[in-house]
C-alpha cells in the first residue's frame, strides 16, 4: 500500500538520546486534520524548543485534509494534493512521528501511553486528537461474524475507505448511500459520477437535516433528485442482504433496494475508547475546561473527539480554534486562553448545489425575526434569523452570493440593514448593488484613483488581510470614499471569510488606537485639549500621525470648544489658511452669503476684488454662493479685507452653507418663509466643524427647488405653519433622498431640532462619515426615539453642547487676516516653475 | 536619529546663500527640481528655523533648487523636493509625522527616510539638512 505523504525508505532521522533532552515530552494521540494542526501551532510559538513531540497516528499515512476526500472520491482532486504534512515535514521540524501505530490505553498515573504495537510511550503533556468514525446502524447482516464489514460495504471516513471505494467504483454498477447529511450526499454525488446508479436512503424527513430547515431540505431534494439520484426520505435500512458480497438492503417499510456497493455515511462518533478505557471523564466525547483539559491536568482533547461545553462539533473550524487555544496555554505564550465554543459557518456544494450555513436555521423565541425567500423552482431557498437586531443563523441553498457579507455580520455582529431584504438580496437601486461575485474584473470600483475588482482581489492575493490594508496598497476608497463599502464587499468576497478582523477599522482615527466614544472619554478624562497631548496621552508609543490629525483637530474643537488648544501643524491646509486648496496650488475664496441672498454692494465689492487680484475664475458654486477661484495663497489676508465679508466656510469638514428657494416672500407657490428660515439656520450654526460636512436647504414648498430632500438636513414648508426635516439625504458622490425626521410647527422648532440631530451627528459619527451612512447605520427609529422622544435623557445635553459650539463660533478670516497665526503662514509654498496650469477663462 | 544630529559634523555650514534670492522670502523663479543634478552638493542656508513652525513645512530656495524644508515637533529638520511627483502639490503645505510626510493635494505619503512613497507614487527626493547657528542648511 502506498503511504500517502509518506518518505523514500532509508530515510531516517536523528533523535536525541532521551537523556540527554531536557525538553517536556508532548504526545500527540490522532494524526488528523486537529493532532497535525496543534503540533503546527505549538512550533508555530518557538514550542520546538520547550518540547520534543511525539505524535501517534493510527493511519500510516502523514496529515492529509479529510474534507478533500469526497473530491477524491468524485475524481477531482488527487490524493497527492490533499497532503498537509507530509512524513518529511515531521522529520524536518524534529517531530517524531509514529505512524501506523494505535494508542490503547493511558496510565494517567504512571504518565504512559500504551499502543498496539506493544510500545510505552511517557509524556509529560498528552493530547487526545483522536477524532471520530464512520457509525455504522445495527442492520442484520452488516457485518460477518468476524465483526468486519461485509465486502462491498464501505465507511467514508479515511483515505484507505475512499481508495477501496474508488476501486469498487471499476466493477460495482448500483451504489445505496445511507445517510443524507452532507458526507452521504457528497459520497453519492461522487459515485454518480463514477456512473453508478445511486439510491441515497435518510433516515430523517429532509436531507442535511443538521443544517438545513424542512423546507430547504426539500428544495435540496428536487435538486438532487435532477442530477438522478434516488432519494429515500423518513426511512431506516433494517438488513443487508449478501453473504459473501453486498447484493441490496431491506427498507423498514419492505422495499428492497439492490446493490453491489453500500456506502455508510450516517453520522460520525467521537472516538472515546481510549479515553474511556483510561479513566477519562467522557459523556458524548471527552468532556474538556476551557482550556481543553480533560479531569486529568495533564491530559487533553481537541478535535472532533472533544466534547466541550455540551458541543461536540463535527467540523474542522472549531477544531483549529481548539488547537490555537490549546498551543497558547501549552506553550506559554498566552498560559490564560481560553476556548468559549464556536460560532460555525460552513459553505460548500454538496451535490452539485452551492450551501451555506451559520448558526440557527429556524426562529426559537417568539420574538426572533425570521426571513425567508424560496424559490423551488430554481432550487434556491435562502433565510436568515435575527435577534435583537444581531444575525444568528442563516441558510443559503443554491444561492451563495451573499454568504461573504453574511459570515462578517454573523462572526462579528455587525449592524445589519434597516430592510432586512437586503441581507439576503441586492436592491437594484444603484450600480454598488450589483453582486460582487458577477462584477467583471476590470470594472472599476474607486473611480477617484482608478482601482478595479481585479486591482483589489490582486492585493488580496497578495497577503493583504483586511479592508483597511488593502486600501492602503490599492488606495481604494481614499478619494471620495463614497465606494468604501463596495470596496470592503469586494475585499470580503475575495477573501472568502479568510479576512482578519481589522482592529484599525474601529478606530476614530488611524494613529489612535481608539473607538470614537472611547477616544472621548479619554480626551475629557486626561484634560487633553491640543492635538500634540493627544498623540503623547493615547498614541502607541506617543507617536504622531498625519493622518490622524485633521479628526483630531476637528474632534477637541467639538469636545473643548473655547478652550481647545490650537496648533496649526494639527489642521489640514485649508483650516490653516482658511480657503480650499486647487489642484495648482492656490486657493478658493467663497465668502459667506446666508442663504444665497447677496446685496448688490457685496457684488460690487466681490468684483473690486476678483480684478484687483486677478482672480482667475469667477464662478456660482452649487451652494448658492460665489467662488473666486485660484487667489494665490500670499494674497489670502487682503482678499479677505477687502472683501469685508465672513468665511463661508467652504474648505471645512464643517458646516458649510444653507440652500433656500425664494420661499413666500416672491414665490406664488411658497408656503413658508424658506428664505428667513435658510439665513437663520446659517447664522446659527455656522462654521461648526464637524465629522464631515454638513450641507443644508431649507425649501418653501415640496417642489423641492433647493435641493432639500438630498441634503445632509433638509427642510421643506408643507403648508399651515408646518416644517418636515429631513436628514441623511445626499446628491454627492451617492445619491440618497433624506429620512423624514419630524413634521414641526415652527421655525423655532426646525431650529431646536436640526442642533440637536446636527450634534448627535458630531457627537457619533466616525470621522469622515457623512450623514447618508451614519443614518442609516445608527437607523432612523433610533435616532428618532433619542431626538424626539429623549429616550437616552441626552436631549438637554445635546442642545447644550450645541449651544457651547454656537458661542465658540468665531470668523477665520477676521481672525487670521490681521495677524498671522504662525511666521509664514500664507507664504507661498508653490513650486515656482510651470506646474499644472489652470486655464484662465 | 535625525538627520539634524546626524549632519552636526559639517560645521562649514554658512556657505554663501543662492546669489540673488532673500533668505527665508518666497522663492521666485527657480529651477525644475530634479534637474539640478547634485547628488550631495553644496551646502545652502536658506533661512532661520524659527521661520518654521513647530510641526509645519515652509518652502525655501537652495542653490536654485526650490525645497520644502519641515521642523517636526521633536526638532528634527527635514528636507524635500518642494513639489509632489504625483501631481505638482506643494509638499510645505503637506502634513507630517515622524515618518512620513502627507502632500496635500491627493494625501500621497512619503517616507523622510529614503523620500519613498507609501502609497504607489514616485519617489520624492530628500536632502540633507541641519541646524546651524539659527540657520536651516540645506545641501543640494
Amino acid at each position: 500500500m502506498t503511504v500517502l505523504g509518506g518518505r523514500p525508505t532509508g530515510l531516517t532521522s536523528l533523535h536525541l538520546d532521551d537523556e540527554l533532552d531536557l525538553r517536556a515530552r508532548l504526545v500527540v494521540v490522532g494524526n488528523g486534520m486537529a493532532g497535525a494542526r496543534l503540533v503546527e501551532e505549538v512550533l508555530e510559538r518557538g514550542g520546538a524548543e520547550q518540547f520534543r513531540i511525539t505524535v501517534l497516528g493510527d493511519e500510516p499515512h502523514g496529515n492529509y485534509n479529510r474534507i478533500m476526500l469526497s473530491p477524491v472520491l468524485a475524481g477531482e482532486s488527487h490524493e497527492d494534493d490533499i497532503v498537509l504534512n507530509s512524513h518529511d515535514w515531521y522529520a524536518d521540524n524534529g517531530v517524531l512521528l509514529r505512524a501506523g501505530v494505535r494508542a490503547t490505553r493511558i496510565d494517567t498515573a504512571a504518565k504512559q501511553v500504551h499502543a498496539d504495537d506493544g510500545s510505552v510511550v511517557p509524556y509529560d503533556h498528552l493530547v487526545l486528537a483522536t477524532g471520530s468514525y464512520s457509525f455504522i446502524p445495527p442492520m442484520t447482516g452488516v457485518r460477518r461474524e468476524d465483526g468486519a464489514l461485509l465486502p462491498g460495504v464501505f465507511g467514508f471516513r479515511t483515505i484507505d475507505e475512499t481508495r477501496a471505494l474508488l476501486e469498487a467504483t471499476g466493477r460495482c454498477r448500483r451504489a445505496v448511500v445511507m445517510g443524507g447529511g452532507l458526507l452521504g450526499l457528497e459520497a453519492a454525488r461522487a459515485l454518480q459520477g463514477h456512473g453508478l446508479q445511486v439510491e441515497l436512503v435518510h433516515a430523517m424527513p429532509y436531507l442535511m437535516n443538521a443544517q438545513l430547515d424542512a423546507e430547504a431540505g426539500a428544495i435540496l431534494k428536487k435538486s438532487v433528485e435532477s442530477l438522478g439520484i434516488g432519494v429515500h426520505l423518513d426511512v431506516l435500512a433494517t438488513e443487508v442482504l449478501g453473504t459473501e458480497h453486498v447484493e441490496g438492503v431491506v427498507l423498514k417499510d419492505g422495499r428492497r433496494l439492490d446493490c453491489d456497493l453500500l456506502v455508510v455515511a450516517a453520522g460520525v462518533r467521537p472516538h472515546t475508547d481510549v479515553a474511556v478505557l483510561s479513566g477519562l471523564e467522557v459523556e458524548r466525547g471527552i468532556v474538556v475546561d476551557d482550556q481543553l483539559r480533560t479531569d486529568d491536568p495533564d491530559v487533553y482533547a481537541i478535535g472532533e473527539c472533544a466534547q466541550h461545553r455540551g458541543s461536540v462539533y463535527g467540523l474542522v473550524q472549531p477544531a483549529w480554534e481548539h488547537a490555537r487555544v490549546l498551543a497558547d496555554v501549552l506553550t506559554g505564550a498566552d498560559p490564560d486562553a481560553e476556548y468559549h465554543g464556536s460560532r460555525t459557518a460552513t459553505k460548500l456544494k454538496v451535490a452539485g448545489v452551492d450551501v451555506a450555513t451559520m448558526g440557527v436555521n429556524t426562529p426559537e423565541r417568539d420574538d426572533d425575526e425570521f426571513l425567508v425567500i424560496s424559490e423551488p423552482k430554481r432550487g434556491v431557498h435562502l433565510s436568515v434569523v435575527i435577534r435583537d437586531d444581531v444575525l444568528v443563523g442563516a441558510t443559503l441553498l443554491g444561492d451563495t452570493r451573499k454568504v461573504a457579507y453574511l459570515t462578517q455580520a454573523f462572526d462579528r455582529g455587525a449592524p445589519l440593514p434597516e430592510e432586512r431584504i437586503r441581507l439576503l438580496v441586492d436592491l437594484s437601486d444603484g450600480a454598488e448593488e450589483v453582486g460582487v461575485a458577477e462584477m467583471p474584473a476590470d470594472s472599476q470600483v474607486c473611480n477617484c484613483n482608478g482601482v478595479s475588482k481585479g486591482d483589489i482581489c490582486g492585493a488580496v492575493a497578495g497577503g493583504c488581510g483586511s479592508v483597511g490594508a488593502v486600501m492602503d496598497a490599492t488606495r481604494a476608497g481614499k478619494g471620495c470614499g463614497s465606494c468604501k463599502s463596495l470596496v470592503k464587499q469586494i475585499v470580503e468576497w475575495a477573501a472568502d471569510g479568510e479576512l482578519t478582523e481589522d482592529p484599525a477599522a474601529s478606530y476614530y482615527v488611524p494613529g489612535i488606537p481608539l473607538a470614537k466614544p472611547e477616544l472621548v472619554a479619554a480626551i475629557r478624562e486626561r484634560d487633553l485639549r491640543s492635538v500634540s497631548a493627544v498623540f503623547a496621552a493615547l498614541a502607541p508609543g506617543g507617536q504622531d500621525d498625519a493622518k490622524s490629525k485633521m479628526g483630531l483637530t476637528s474632534l477637541l474643537k467639538m469636545v473643548w470648544g473655547v478652550d481647545f488648544v490650537p496648533e496649526k501643524d494639527g489642521e489640514f491646509i485649508n483650516d490653516r489658511v482658511h480657503a480650499n486648496i486647487q489642484r495648482d496650488g492656490t486657493f478658493s475664496v467663497v465668502p459667506q452669503m446666508k442663504g444665497g441672498v447677496t446685496t448688490p454692494a457685496q457684488l460690487r465689492r466681490i468684483a473690486e476684488v476678483a480684478e484687483k487680484y486677478e482672480v482667475p475664475m469667477v464662478k456660482v458654486t452649487g451652494g448658492q454662493r460665489i467662488d473666486l477661484l485660484g487667489v494665490r495663497k500670499e494674497d489670502l489676508p487682503a482678499v479677505w479685507d477687502d472683501l469685508g465679508m465672513p468665511s463661508g466656510y467652504a474648505y471645512g469638514k464643517s458646516f458649510r452653507t444653507v440652500k433656500t428657494c425664494v420661499g413666500s416672500d416672491f414665490c406664488r407657490f411658497g408656503l413658508g418663509d424658506s428664505t428667513q428660515l435658510g439665513i437663520d439656520l446659517e447664522t446659527r450654526f455656522q462654521g461648526i466643524e464637524s465629522p464631515a460636512k454638513m450641507k443644508l436647504a431649507v425649501v418653501g414648498c415640496p417642489r423641492n427647488c433647493a435641493e432639500a430632500y438630498v441634503k445632509d438636513v433638509g427642510v421643506v414648508a408643507v403648508g399651515n405653519g408646518k416644517w418636515e426635516v429631513y436628514v441623511g439625504g445626499a446628491a454627492g458622490a451617492t445619491v440618497r433622498k433624506g429620512d423624514l425626521l419630524a413634521t414641526v410647527d415652527s421655525p423655532q422648532e426646525v431650529l431646536r431640532l436640526t442642533g440637536r440631530f446636527l450634534q448627535y451627528y458630531r457627537e457619533n459619527a466616525n470621522w469622515l462619515e457623512r450623514t447618508y451612512d451614519f443614518v442609516p447605520r445608527v437607523g432612523l427609529e433610533r435616532i428618532r426615539s433619542v431626538l424626539l422622544e429623549d429616550s437616552e435623557g441626552i436631549v438637554a445635553q445635546l442642545d447644550a453642547n450645541m449651544q457651547k459650539s454656537v458661542d465658540a463660533y468665531t470668523d477665520p478670516w477676521g481672525q487670521d487676516g490681521k495677524e498671522p497665526a504662525t511666521p509664514g503662514q500664507f507664504r507661498t509654498s508653490l513650486p515656482l516653475v510651470a506646474l499644472p496650469k489652470v486655464p484662465v477663462r | 536619529m535625525s538627520t539634524a544630529t546626524q549632519l552636526e559634523h559639517v560645521a562649514e555650514a554658512a556657505r554663501p546663500t543662492t546669489p540673488g534670492t532673500d533668505r527665508g522670502t518666497p522663492a521666485t523663479g527657480v529651477a525644475v527640481p530634479g534637474q539640478a543634478a547634485p547628488v550631495r552638493g553644496e551646502a545652502h542656508a536658506v533661512g532661520r528655523v524659527d521661520e518654521v513652525p513647530p510641526g509645519e513645512g515652509r518652502a525655501f530656495v537652495a542653490g536654485g533648487v526650490q525645497v520644502a524644508v519641515f521642523r517636526l515637533r521633536d526638532g528634527s529638520l527635514h528636507a524635500t523636493q518642494a513639489a509632489c511627483p504625483h501631481a505638482g502639490g506643494p509638499l510645505a503645505d503637506g502634513q507630517t509625522d515622524v515618518d512620513v510626510l502627507v502632500c496635500p493635494l491627493h494625501l500621497f505619503a512619503y517616507r523622510w527616510r529614503d523620500g519613498a512613497s507609501t502609497s504607489g507614487a514616485a519617489p520624492i527626493r530628500v536632502y540633507p539638512v541641519h541646524e546651524s547657528g539659527g540657520e536651516i542648511v540645506v545641501e543640494v
